[in-house]
């Protein structure tokens, strides 16, 4: 068969397969997100995104893989979505619709027909209409909860399994599943409408989608449990749509911030953990295994993101993470630097977190001694909302170490390791406790 | 176009405690709101004290609201909106010093 001038002639197996692969990675959001606007419903517009696909591992095998996947799969999925609608002609007066400015009626068939050509017909051009900011604005509304916020994105907009995500959040799958059915109704329900926040809502709306990305860039950076300190995967995906949003939002200095923030995180993953998987400090990793180019662009885009006007969380945290990286060393750091870094977030983000890390950065820059109250300052005022949290003794059993309060700095790993789920961290912590002696034998001390 | 309930919820004790001059103002800011967003309102009323509530449960009636909060339902709109976005901004300008209001989408049969 004469292979059609959009396709290679006589695909590998594999070829497709990896097209397939990389079409799901890049592509998926673009194409749902197009799709919605056909299918005017959610789960409908995921059925035919998912059997899109299917349809292109058999077609695409026979004809080849098409030089625009991404028009492709947009073009299948709003063609099986506008089926779907004809043959449910007695149901779709009840179908819910997504609330979108433009989309006509339901039932003015000739109307989304039309405007389906017309798209196609940019589509053939090679540009595929970019509704994927709409997506992830529904998906991030205010009105709907932060974790039904970052499991909708996720699978939505990255198209990640329930599964997955589960299993990253540390939620059965059950739970998963019922919290993305739920955000669901929701939307459809109360109307939550398919469009991008004007003006005045733009500025709320977008610090619900940066939360939403920095906490999947988090939980990707340092795993809430699990055998592995980094899950690259979570981190790449959100990696990839900060960047797709900042093409498309240019002059949100945040989104900017945020982006310089992962891929300074990202270019240090690797010397995060030893030979055996442990968490390695800072402090003790090998500065000339970071990946360069990685660190090149990370801190480009936080010098763009400083410019031109008062920075915001992102940007403060992005420009910690900067000093990290320009410092030649761990002794060189530059900790009055950092101190004043910390000061700034704390005030643009307090939080007990931030609190924390500041202590650190004063423990370094005037001596263990100093860090050690203000930590037990942090302690004091924060002490209920870190009670589970493991960094907490971690940082006050490293001060105590450098102290040589060895007994002391024992029991505090001890009480970090209660709170660690993450082996990776727990092999560390484990280490630093071998190394101080094993904690008094009047383990209560330790407190639970 | 979508109805939505904005109910008020708000702490009673506010307005037994409130003098004349607060209580007008309140009273003012509704009317104000009324004017403002007159074409998007179906329908509405204050309620009298939730102590003059009383709740059947069954057929077991007893005196009191039906769940006992600091913040309680004190009057409603019903409100009409293309989506919720524009609910939520109506629902923003409804006067509730005392407390907050709930949103909820009016469910549609048929």
């Amino acid at each position: 068969m004469a292979a059609s001038p959009e396709a290679a002639s006589a695909p590998e197996p594999d070829a497709v397969a990896r097209a397939l692969d990389d079409a799901h990675r890049r592509e998926w959001a673009r194409v749902l997100a197009a799709t919605v606007r056909v299918a005017g419903d959610l789960d409908l517009a995921e059925e035919c995104t998912q059997d899109a696909y299917v349809r292109a591992l058999e077609a695409w095998g026979r004809e080849g893989v098409p030089r625009n996947a991404g028009a492709w799969l947009t073009t299948a999925a709003r063609r099986l979505a506008l089926d779907r609608h004809r043959r449910a002609t007695t149901l779709r007066g009840k179908v819910p619709l997504l609330v979108e400015d433009a989309l006509p009626v339901p039932g003015v068939e000739e109307a989304v027909l039309e405007r389906l050509e017309q798209e196609d017909v940019v589509a053939a051009g090679g540009e595929v209409p970019d509704d994927r900011l709409r997506l992830v604005f529904t998906c991030c509304h205010p009105a709907l909860a932060r974790e039904a916020q970052v499991a909708l994105t996720l699978r939505l907009v990255c198209g990640l399994s329930t599964a997955e995500i589960a299993r990253a959040f540390l939620v059965p799958e059950a739970t998963m599943t019922a919290r993305v059915t739920r955000a669901k109704k929701k939307i459809a329900a109360a109307r939550i409408p398919y469009r991008e926040p004007r003006g005045h809502e733009l500025a709320e709306r977008l610090d619900a989608v940066l939360t939403v990305l920095h906490l999947v860039l988090t939980t990707g950076h340092t795993a809430p449990s699990g055998e592995g300190l980094v899950r690259g995967d979570l981190v790449d995906r959100a990696l990839h749509l900060t960047r797709e949003l900042l093409r498309l939002m240019p002059d949100e200095r945040e989104l900017r911030a945020l982006l310089g923030l992962g891929l300074l995180a990202r270019a240090r993953s690797v010397t995060r953990t030893d030979a055996g998987g442990a968490f390695v400090p800072l402090e003790e990793q090998d500065r000339t295994r970071w990946d360069a180019a990685l660190v090149a662009e990370g801190e480009a885009q936080v010098r763009a993101a400083l410019r031109g006007g008062l920075p915001g969380r992102f940007a403060l945290q992005a420009a910690i993470a900067a000093a990290h990286t320009t410092a030649p060393s761990f002794a060189a750091t530059d900790w009055a630097e950092v101190v004043v870094l910390y000061d700034l977030l704390g005030r643009a983000w307090p939080s007990p977190v931030v609190a924390l890390n500041r202590a650190v950065a004063v423990a370094f820059r005037d001596g263990p001694q100093a860090g050690l109250a203000a930590v037990e300052e942090v302690a004091t005022a924060y002490g209920d909302a870190l009670a589970g949290y493991h960094y907490l003794p971690a940082a006050r059993a490293d001060l105590l170490r450098r102290l040589g309060r060895r007994g002391e700095a024992a029991a505090a790993y001890g009480a970090a390791l209660v709170r660690c789920d993450n082996e990776a961290e727990r092999a560390f912590l484990r280490r630093r406790l071998a190394e101080v002696g094993e904690p008094p034998a009047a383990g209560g001390a330790v407190g639970r | 176009m979508a109805q939505y309930l904005v109910l008020i919820y708000e702490a009673e004790d506010a307005y037994t405690q409130a003098s004349p001059q607060v209580l007008d103002d309140v009273y003012q800011a509704h009317g104000r709101f009324a004017e403002r967003w007159g074409s998007a309102i179906v329908g509405g009323n204050a309620l009298q004290p939730s102590g003059t509530a009383t709740t059947v449960r069954g057929d077991v009636v007893t005196d009191g609201p039906f769940v006992e909060s600091k913040e309680v339902l004190g009057g409603y709109y019903l409100i009409e909106a293309t989506d919720l976005d524009q609910a939520l901004e109506i629902a923003k300008a409804v006067p509730a010093p005392y407390g907050g209001v709930e949103v909820r989408p009016v469910m549609v049969f048929g």
